[in-house]
């Protein structure tokens, strides 16, 4: 036997997938996380039908997103189709006080953290590079260079450490911070060093994967040897894989794990098993890298239905529910499509408003120059 | 605050300007590698760790792009984080931070998040080092928007300019000039100075020529002005100080006076600093011109090793070299 050992038995060893609701609705115990969720009420019945009509809402605004996109509203469109219950589980599983730190396909959190679907549509539609107030919703700004953000993730943590709201023990004050970030970008070297920093000072902060089995082109076997639940472990970070398409094991798990780092208890991590139902983005063909069979099959695990099954089979959901959700989805769908091709372009003036915080001349000077230059335009206008 | 004026080495005005900094406003910190009990391999915060303690001095893993990118998630939350990168070759693992996310956050977010955030990077070469302790990366920094880039060359400017980039709302770069960091000059902590940080200074006014430089390069620039002198050539010597933005109005106002500009700086001349301020003097001063804007500076090669090193970088008679081309014309 050689001297080089790995803590990891065997590289192509499955990690364990907890799972409470299984694709057909059934549920089954899990006595960690059956705790956290009864302790923090996130899986009552009324919780639950929210998740339902959450999840079916922002399906609905993605579907219009990928429309509007069709009809040269929208530049691009990153569909998060298949990743509802991997988002909104996420999104719910973290408190008021939590800040969170998205990658650019985070609708379904976004949606549970208050943020309105249209103001995600400014980044794809071209208004602005990011339609929210971060510190006010807490809510990092989309991340479009993957991977850049965990070590930001890190560093607020850091700063919750230093302003004394880690540890205390007290939950409903005390802070974290959620890092998501996708399985292509969990190859990316700041995500490692985020790790270790996030290890080596014990920082408040979850680092949250939806493995949704694609980046892209490339599947999740080029970006790791092993299982991405093990990875941290080498960190001294402890990780669980979970089904990202059961709304209850990401809630267990997102909720547990960032209540242990509040608790001051160090980072942890949590890869969510999903699948990207959709292309990459609205520029991309998915026919040309996998094969429609796997599509099939992760259709048959989606996220909606299957807590739509065990609402039914709990008694706890009825036709008219159903119903209600799907009408105030259409609704939304359509307010999405008319408040886009309503919205008027910004003056291009104000591309010159923020690169700064304080002024700056050379700024000053060429937004100067720039009016003075369009100003001749609408000189020959008056006169024409 | 601070006591009295003295007489302080670059690196110890900088160590005064941060002690200051930390005592007025208990959001700052400071992170990098080796900055706590070591005090930093150039000694920059000796003491600091004794004095704030390891939440406010933190020696942080061997990570460039860790260090920047955790600083960005202190300053969302409201600190002001001093990074130092230990040496200007260094830099370019955080290059992506500083560059996609530090330059660009309060654009993203349309003014909603400032990013107080200064990178102190020992710059320049001229100290017999091995590879990649002696670059003048200013180039790959100062057309990024979002940046603001300050260049020290004396104790009272490092000291005052470590206090005003920790106040900046921006995100600072600090190019310390490390060969000077052991010269000594008087600092006065008591009184800011009239000059804003982002202005040039006329270090000696003259009236044949402007020669321009800053940081490390000071010093040969005043020694050239002297040597000129003896050959009866009277230069104004220019003191660029701020990077990004560049104090042009000042800079045009000597060519005005004396028809000719020569910039020195330690990087390349391809595609350095010196060309953007070329190609805008010659706009804004071509009829005032009595030759072209020349440039004296590195060559297009990697930093070569030290025992060259003192070819590569400009030095008197190169300089002066250069004066006597702008009177060809």
């Amino acid at each position: 036997m050689s001297v080089f050992r790995s803590t990891i038995p065997d590289v192509a060893a499955d990690e364990p997938m907890v799972q409470l609701l299984a694709a057909d609705g059934t549920r089954s115990p899990h006595p960690e996380f059956d705790a956290v969720l009864a302790g923090s009420g996130l899986a009552t019945p009324e919780r639950l039908r929210g998740y339902y009509r959450d999840m079916v809402m922002i399906r609905a605004a993605d579907l219009e997103a990928t429309s509007l996109q069709r009809q040269g509203q929208l530049g691009l469109w990153a569909s998060a189709l298949g990743q509802e219950a991997a988002q909104i589980g996420a999104g719910h599983a973290s408190r008021e006080q939590d800040y969170l730190v998205p990658t650019y396909r985070e609708h379904g959190v976004a949606w549970a953290r208050g943020i309105e679907p249209w103001r995600l549509l400014e980044l794809f539609r071209g208004i602005s590079h990011g339609g929210w107030d971060p510190n006010a919703l807490r809510t990092h700004p989309y991340m479009i260079v993957l991977g850049s953000q965990a070590p930001h993730a890190v560093g607020y943590a850091m700063g919750l450490q230093r302003d004394g709201v880690v540890g205390t023990g007290d939950p409903t004050t005390d802070a974290s911070v959620l890092a998501l970030f996708g399985d292509g970008a969990s190859s990316e070297g700041e995500v490692a060093e985020s790790f270790t920093f996030a290890a080596s000072f014990q920082a408040p902060v979850v680092f949250y994967t939806q493995n949704n089995q694609w980046a892209i082109s490339v599947p999740t076997s080029v970006q790791s040897r092993v299982p991405l639940a093990q990875r941290s472990r080498g960190w001294g970070i402890p990780s669980v894989r979970v089904d990202g398409n059961d709304v209850l094991a990401v809630l267990g798990a997102v909720r547990s794990a960032l209540d242990s780092a509040r608790a001051g208890n160090g980072p942890m991590f949590v890869e969510a098993l999903t699948y990207r139902m959709a292309a990459h983005t609205t520029s991309d063909d998915a026919s040309r890298y996998r094969p429609a069979a796997e599509e099939e099959e992760w259709a048959a695990k989606d996220p909606i239905l299957r807590l739509r099954r065990h609402l039914e089979q709990q008694g706890e959901i009825d036709e008219q529910y159903v119903t209600r959700c799907d009408e105030e989805a259409h609704d939304l769908a359509m307010q999405l499509h008319h408040h886009i091709h309503g919205m008027e372009d910004p003056d291009p003036v104000r591309m010159f408003d923020h690169p700064y915080a304080e002024p700056h001349p050379i700024v000053d000077a060429e937004r100067a120059e720039y009016l003075e230059y369009i100003s001749q335009f609408e000189d020959e206008e008056e006169r024409a | 605050m601070s006591s009295t004026a003295s007489n302080l080495p670059i690196a110890k005005a900088i160590t005064a300007g941060l002690r200051d900094a930390m005592t007025a406003d208990d959001k700052v910190l400071l992170m990098g590698e080796d900055i706590g009990p070591l005090g930093g391999v150039f000694r920059v915060t000796d003491g600091l760790h004794a004095e704030f303690g390891s939440q406010r001095v933190v020696d942080t893993p061997l990570a460039e792009a860790g260090i920047v990118g955790t600083a960005v998630g202190l300053a969302v939350r409201g600190y002001r984080p001093v990074v130092e990168i230990q040496f200007d070759g260094f830099v370019y693992p955080a290059y992506n931070q500083i560059t996609t996310q530090v330059a660009k956050m309060h654009n993203r977010t349309s003014g909603a998040v400032n990013l107080p955030i200064v990178i102190r990077i020992p710059h320049g070469g001229g100290i017999g080092a091995v590879e990649h302790h002696s670059e003048s990366p200013e180039a790959l920094f100062a057309p990024t928007a979002g940046l603001r880039i300050l260049a020290p060359s004396n104790s009272q400017d490092a000291y005052w300019m470590t206090r005003q980039a920790i106040e900046c709302e921006d995100p600072v770069i600090m190019l310390e000039p490390k060969r000077r960091y052991w010269v000594k000059g008087d600092v006065d902590p008591d009184h800011r100075p009239e000059l804003t940080p982002w202005q040039a200074r006329v270090v000696r006014p003259g009236t044949d020529a402007t020669l321009l430089a800053w940081g490390p390069s000071m010093p040969l620039a005043l020694e050239s002005a002297q040597a000129a002198a003896e050959d009866g050539i009277d230069l104004e010597v220019i003191d660029a100080r701020s990077l990004s933005p560049v104090d042009f109005p000042t800079i045009a106002a000597s060519v005005r006076r004396t028809g000719r500009l020569l910039i020195t700086h330690e990087a390349p001349v391809l595609g350095g600093l010196g060309g953007e301020i070329a190609a805008r003097i010659s706009e804004q001063c071509f009829y005032h011109l009595e030759a072209p804007v020349l440039r004296v500076g590195g060559y297009h090669l990697p930093y070569p090793p030290a025992r060259m090193e003192h070819a590569y970088l400009p030095d008197l008679d190169r300089v002066l070299d250069g004066v006597d081309r702008l009177f060809e014309h």
